[in-house]
């Protein structure tokens, strides 16, 4: 076990490494320069040049990256240049928005997925399973956006259900809260169901056709005990790591979901950054992004580790 | 912190009693930093005309009328210009506004590292204080749009003490001396004002806070505005104009903006000029101006919603060269034209923004100029690419908006005069820069105006600019607001606002 | 060969991957016969058509500068067959290698590999194809290359597990032991028996791709005005959707069902190929 958990961890910091070598990497094959964009309609030569000092793009890029990579690690990740607010300050002020949204897209998606996989695995190849598969794919299927805006027209401004984008903080006001955040996190969540379902599906077939399943039947248990308090359980392990997992994916992937539907938390921080070349923004973020799913992913490593002995071997 | 708590709970409370008190608008995009020294963006000028109160205003004719300064005296040779300011002003900190405090503001302005105001004041060779009412700004040379800059950003007043204080962190919690003061900003969430109790115009003001709210999409824009969260939208979508006029529940309102739509073309930023018939030959380009229905590209990329236009500023506007009149579409002369140049066929590529506004134009401009043999081809780049492109000369012809400003020389300038820094035409005529000259050191609307002509004629003659139409701005509110006043440099101003 | 006759019979019996395939090779007739099928040609611009809802003359209504949007849908069927396939293509030709390379050495290379793997797994897709797609300019092939090296890790990752486990395998030992070369043994023994998972993944890859394409195009990053791709309709679309709804229905619905349809064929696939569920 120790061997195991020290190599896994020992694999985190090179894996951090070409995170950052990446990120800085990608950052300057963006054409375009950050000064010119920021300088904005006027264009005057002295803010250019005052901004790419600023931004230390006057000087060598090693140099550059070093000088990114010691604020890093002294927790300082620079400054939003754009509007003039410390990127550690932005990422504490949109992260929990992304959380709390990532969060409420993966209760979906478990309540659409799981059920969908169960009865997809335990009807497989009659009508209900097509019906199962066709209801958890669907979200997959459907580009984000569109789907969120078809939303926002049907039940912000037709039915006036819902409020038709921006946010408000749960402290504030609860109902409103929730009331803005449904609609984006069903759209986030649909997407993700199917994910859940494929593996829900899988989990179970092979859950279902194992000795302990066959033996619980034999045992004359009705097969809704079998299926529900038997197999369900067993497969399920996988399939909330994976949710777990989900929540780091999420993390940078509500990109357009959050454009669309103007809330303000990673994704539409990291991609209006990456337009308006807010350097520091774009590799503060993505930084954090990653090293959270990497985190993540060491957990549900070790969640996998510790309920399968086998893997000790 | 205290005071977020505060908001917070004033914010329940008026939630119930109704959203009377609060006024929330929705902005087509993210401003910049709030700091009128550093500001560059055109949204960000929205947001500060609640915060920060001008020397001067514009009214809804362009006409420059007082604010913070209630009377002016230029000298007998045009180089100073005396303030008189108003009394009992005070900022948001309590402090007080005379004399002092704008020869600090303009001095902020010119100093500052990193100052997007440097080059609209750079004729400003100092500032003396005549008294604690009195200001006298002594510039180089005579100036003419001096008075229309100091109603944009530069004659922005904030408090000196918080601007020493806060140095360039300013931005994070502006104080300046508007109706309304700062409390918040969420980045690409809101930004919170809220009503300035020390306000000299107190009268004039209603509401008791501001909420702005950047939603890009101008679906989803309009979509809270007819779903009830937001009581007021800028940019209304062309489109969605036939759509609100049926319903009863919202109002909106239209005025030419001092802005224009154009497509810059490379006459001579580089060598590639000189490479395709565009860029080489005047003739081709007004082939190119000749195969445009300007009324057809108006309807088509716009609803109609735009007036059409032909110089940097609308043919409303009283600086509008008459001797240069919009040329009516002319195939037959087009090609023509291009017979004499020799190229019956010429081929250039457009570069466009990826906004799906500049990708309609230049697909209209397609269709069109193909009539009269010409082959565009489109080259769709992002915005942030498209600025180095254009600096660097790499590329033939631009789809290019300019926002505008209340001066003509604001759209003349720095785009056509040799050298400017949004120059990308290359455009350099000694002809063109002692006119433009000539309008800045003559106050006399008429000689300006005379010389505007002469202007127009030349840039016509030449093309590095096809103008196309001037946008209307467009804005929709709820039919219970009333007081809004329109004015063509786009900004929503508060004073006046009321819900019924 | 039993084998494979087996996995298509098995595949042939999952009704949904049949209809799924089905569809497919609809579209794919779709983008071939293109010139033939549309009723008008898709740059045609009309400008007193500009925007008119369906019609005997448009079926499925007119866009913003009076193109036919039926005609555009069939050629921008092109686009996404194209995105989807060509992207795939290519984080096949070179997670495949690489993850080969990972799996069968071993050792520093594969410690390197996998580690700068994990590094773009770490970054969000969307972002990385974002970042790489306004590197290259937006149009299709940069964004085809875009998403192609964004999903490349996922296929890398996929072979090198793959390939650790079949690389201990007899028979792979006993081509080891009468010492053939180490290519000959990859390409031989190894990469017959890796493949299978490979194309349920590339599959369900290319549902993903043909979704990223219409992303990329949603930010202005994808195919090139004036010609079509779902993504980029959609993208024009939404500033019309309460006014021309038809501008928007039908390349949505276009994306939904090509994309379904791989999505069901790459389940079907996984189920018919991997033995596990037999």
């Amino acid at each position: 076990m120790g061997k195991f958990l020290a190599g896994r961890l020992a694999s985190i910091l090179p894996t951090l490494f070409f995170v950052t070598l990446l990120i800085f990497g990608l950052q300057q094959l963006l054409p375009g320069d950050p000064a010119m964009v920021l300088a904005g309609e006027d264009q005057d030569p002295n803010v250019i040049a005052h901004l790419r000092q600023k931004m230390h793009l006057d000087q060598p890029l090693p140099l550059q990256y070093v000088h990114w990579i010691s604020g890093v690690l002294h927790g300082d990740l620079g400054e939003s240049l754009r509007i003039q607010k410390p990127v550690t300050e932005l990422i504490l002020e949109k992260l929990p928005v992304t959380a709390q949204l990532a969060s409420m897209a993966i209760l979906i998606a478990l309540a659409i997925g799981v059920p969908a996989g169960v009865i997809s695995a335990v009807k497989k190849g009659t009508a209900w399973d097509y019906a199962a598969n066709v209801f958890a794919l669907w979200g997959l299927s459907t580009p984000n956006f569109w789907l969120g805006i078809l939303m926002i027209l049907l039940f912000a401004v037709q039915l006036g259900w819902l409020p038709a984008s921006g946010y408000i903080s749960p402290f504030e006001d609860l109902k409103g809260n929730l009331a803005a955040m449904i609609m984006p996190a069903f759209v986030l969540g649909n997407a993700f169901a199917a994910v859940l379902m494929r593996h829900t599906r899988s989990a179970m077939l092979q859950v279902l056709s194992s000795d302990y399943v066959r033996t619980a039947r034999a045992k004359g248990l009705s097969e809704r005990v079998v299926i529900l308090k038997h197999a369900l359980r067993n497969a399920l392990t996988p399939v909330i790591t994976l949710g777990a997992l989900g929540f780091g994916e999420l993390l940078g992937g509500t990109v357009l979901t959050e454009s669309v539907f103007s809330i303000p938390g990673f994704g539409k921080l990291i991609v209006d950054a990456v337009f308006n070349r807010d350097y520091a923004v774009v590799q503060g973020v993505v930084l954090i992004t990653a090293t959270t799913y990497i985190v993540l992913n060491l957990l549900a490593d070790l969640a996998y580790f510790i309920v399968n002995p086998r893997m000790r071997g | 912190m205290k005071l977020r708590a505060l908001a917070f709970a004033l914010m329940l409370g008026s939630s119930f009693a109704g959203n009377a008190q609060t006024l929330r608008i929705g902005l087509a995009e993210d401003p910049d930093v709030l700091d009128p020294t550093l500001a560059r963006t055109f949204v960000g000028r929205i947001v500060f005309s609640a915060l920060c109160d001008k020397l001067f205003d514009l009214d809804e004719k362009l006409n420059i009328v007082p604010m913070l300064a209630t009377s002016h005296q230029w000298s007998g040779d045009n180089k100073t210009l005396t303030l008189k300011l108003r009394q009992g002003v005070t900022f948001h900190d309590g402090e007080k506004f005379d004399a002092a405090a704008v020869k600090f503001n303009l001095e902020r302005h010119k100093n500052m590292a990193g100052s997007n105001r440097r080059g609209e004041l750079a004729p400003v060779a100092g500032v003396d204080v005549i008294d604690a009412q009195t200001v006298r700004i002594n510039l180089t040379a005579p100036f003419a749009p001096l008075m229309a800059v100091l109603t944009d950003r530069a004659g922005m007043m904030v408090s000196p003490k918080a601007a020493a204080a806060a140095g360039e962190k300013f931005g994070a919690n502006p104080v300046c001396s508007g109706p309304y003061k700062f409390v918040e900003r969420v980045a690409q969430d809101r930004m919170v004002l809220e009503r300035y109790a020390g306000y000299w115009n107190k009268a004039a003001i209603n509401f008791e806070r501001i909420t702005y709210l950047p939603i890009v999409d101008a679906t989803v824009r309009l979509a809270n505005l007819r779903s009830g969260q937001l009581d007021f939208i800028e940019r209304l979508a062309p489109s969605d104009v036939p759509g609100l006029k049926g319903d009863a529940r919202f109002k909106i309102a239209k005025i030419v903006e001092i802005g224009y739509q154009g497509i810059t073309i490379n006459v001579a930023k580089s060598d590639q000029a000189q490479k395709n018939p565009l860029g080489k030959d005047a003739r081709v380009r007004e082939a190119f101006e000749l195969s445009l229905d300007r009324d057809g590209i108006v309807q088509v990329a716009m609803d109609g919603e735009a007036d059409k236009g032909n110089q940097w500023i609308a043919p409303v506007n009283r600086y509008y060269g008459k001797s240069a009149p919009i040329p009516k579409r002319d195939i037959p002369k087009a090609r023509k034209l291009l017979a004499e140049a020799g190229v019956s066929n010429p081929s250039f590529t457009l570069m466009t923004p990826t906004t799906s506004d500049a990708q309609r134009i230049a697909q209209v401009v397609q269709a069109m100029a193909k009539e009269a043999g010409f082959d565009v081809k489109i080259q769709s780049t992002e915005f942030a690419t498209t600025l180095n492109l254009a600096d660097k000369g790499q590329f033939e012809a631009y789809v290019l908006a300019w926002s505008g400003r209340a001066d003509p020389d604001g759209n003349l300038h720095s785009q056509l005069s040799c050298g400017g820094p949004t120059n990308y035409s290359g455009f350099c005529s000694k002809e063109v820069d002692a006119l433009i000259t000539e309008t800045r050191v003559n106050l006399d609307p008429a000689k300006r105006a005379a010389a505007y002509d002469k202007i127009a004629a030349l840039i016509q003659k030449d093309r590095p600019i096809v103008y196309l139409y001037h946008r209307h701005w467009l804005w929709a509110y709820s039919s219970k607001l009333s007081g809004f006043r329109t004015a063509p440099d786009g900004m929503v101003r508060v004073q006046g606002l009321k819900m019924n | 060969m039993n084998g494979r006759m087996n996995a298509w019979r098995r595949l042939a019996r999952r009704k949904g991957a049949m209809v799924g395939l089905g569809f497919v090779f609809l579209f794919v007739l779709l983008a071939v016969l293109a010139p033939w099928i549309a009723p008008h040609d898709p740059l045609a611009t009309s400008w007193g058509a500009i925007r008119k809802a369906p019609s005997a003359a448009y079926l499925f209504g007119t866009d913003e500068i009076g193109r036919d949007v039926l005609s555009r849908v069939v050629w921008g069927a092109r686009a996404s067959l194209l995105a989807g396939v060509v992207s795939v293509c290519i984080s096949l030709s070179l997670g495949v290698p690489i993850g080969m390379m990972a799996g069968y050495l071993g050792g520093w290379t594969d410690a390197l590999i996998s580690r700068f793997t994990d590094a773009m797994l770490a970054c969000p897709f969307l972002i990385l194809a974002i970042a790489l797609a306004a590197f290259l300019g937006p149009s299709l092939t940069n964004a085809m290359i875009a998403i192609g090296i964004s999903a490349t890790p996922i296929f890398i990752r996929l072979t090198r597990a793959q390939v650790m486990a079949v690389k201990v395998e007899d028979y792979v030992e006993a081509a080891r032991a009468v010492g053939n070369p180490h290519l000959r043994i990859a390409l031989r023994h190894i990469f017959p028996n890796i493949l299978a998972p490979v194309i349920v993944q590339a599959t369900l890859a290319i549902a993903a791709a043909i979704i990223a394409e219409a992303s990329l195009s949603f930010l202005g990053l994808g195919q090139q005005p004036p010609a079509p791709s779902w993504g980029s309709m959609l993208n024009t679309a939404k500033n019309y959707v309460d006014n021309a709804p038809w501008m928007a229905v039908w390349p949505g619905v276009s994306i939904f069902l090509l994309v379904l349809s791989f999505n069901l064929l790459g389940d079907g696939l996984r189920d018919a190929l991997d033995p596990r569920h037999t």
